[in-house]
């Protein structure tokens, strides 16, 4: 199994590391101090299993499972207990270690992992609760550790704002840590359509259309000239 | 206080490998200055919620070091600032500086 280990002390990481040289199946091909600079590696590589620390300062490992689309098994590292049964609540977790972790221990959560079928069960939790077509047409936003719904109709506009989106409903605004193309990948395609690389609207939210820009609720949104023609073709012109 | 710090974790994550074992070391006797230094500058100013956090960091070398009551106080002190209870302090203090001349000693 290929992995990686999160973690901010470099002291549990190079235990993390020396307790994965001691099991042959296991090879670690980065360790990194913030969840930040897992993501951005994610996005490139692929790995089977995570060794992630709950407690990082501003971003959490559970911020961190809540940005990754088909997250691989993880095994939680943490001093703490407190968050066991929060872990229990994802499907991706396979153990819950508390720090100093043992070797005993250790080989324990690797048996676990590799007798997990995670993959099967993210997947099913997926098209089941996430996919926007299914009957609930629902969506949930992580805001402070707290899983938000939303109704995707209700969604007006959904911006880019650097490693943030903002998504703006008919009564409320969410920040939320993710991209475009995540959100896109979530969002039925005969509701929403990005017209501007940095804004995806909803369609049936559009009060009028003037030139390179349409109006929605209050906020005039840009549509990029590539974008101008798939965006009339969606409308029903009279 | 009766307990003293121990390299018995140490060396059985070890296995043998004194390699890792001087690692270890090293990283440790780098990283528990600045976590203490951090710790006390946030405990100063009162900054008890950060402490807590710094705390939290520590006490995992408080449980590497064979300590099991240290660990504990390590826990409740941290409950105990994030309800803005500082009374733990010098327990804790007690089990940071004995770390702190373990460490000089290895």
């Amino acid at each position: 199994m290929n992995c990686i280990i999160i973690d901010d002390e470099e002291t549990a990481r190079a235990i993390i590391q020396q307790l994965c040289s001691q099991v042959d199946e296991l090879h670690v091909i980065q360790d990194f101090p913030n969840a930040i600079q897992a993501i951005k590696f994610l996005n490139k590589e692929e790995v089977d299993l995570i060794f992630l620390d709950i407690h990082m300062p501003d971003f959490t490992g559970f911020d961190f499972i809540d940005t990754l689309k088909n997250p691989p098994k993880i095994i939680l590292t943490t001093s703490d207990k407190n968050f066991a049964l929060e872990a229990f609540e994802y499907d991706c977790i396979v153990d819950y270690l508390v720090k100093p972790i043992t070797l005993p221990r250790f080989l324990k959560a690797i048996q676990k992992a590799e007798n997990a079928t995670v993959s099967a069960k993210v997947e099913t939790k997926t098209e089941s609760s996430l996919n926007p077509t299914s009957e609930e047409n629902e969506l949930y936003i992580n805001i402070d550790r707290r899983l938000i719904k939303i109704n995707i109709p209700t969604i007006n506009v959904i911006e880019a704002k650097g490693d943030y989106i903002l998504i703006k409903t008919e009564k409320q605004n969410y920040t939320v840590h993710s991209t475009l193309k995540k959100i896109e990948e979530k969002l039925p395609d005969d509701l929403f359509l990005k017209v501007h690389r940095s804004y995806i609207i909803n369609i049936k939210k559009i009060i009028d259309i003037e030139d390179n820009s349409v109006l929605i609720a209050k906020d005039v949104i840009p549509v990029s000239r590539s974008n101008r023609p798939e965006l009339m073709r969606r409308l029903n012109l009279l | 206080m009766s307990e003293t710090p121990n390299l018995i974790y140490i060396k059985e994550l070890a296995a043998g490998s004194v390699v890792f074992e001087q690692k270890l070391i090293g990283i440790v006797k780098r990283e528990f200055p600045e976590e203490k230094k951090e710790f006390l500058n946030n405990y100063a100013t009162n900054a008890y919620s950060k402490a807590a956090e710094n705390v939290h960091k520590l006490k995992h070398k408080i449980g590497m070091f064979g300590y099991e009551e240290g660990y504990q106080t390590a826990i409740n002190f941290e409950e105990g600032l994030k309800d803005n209870d500082p009374s733990l302090y010098s327990k804790f203090m007690l089990i940071l500086e004995s770390i702190e001349q373990f460490l000089k000693t290895i």
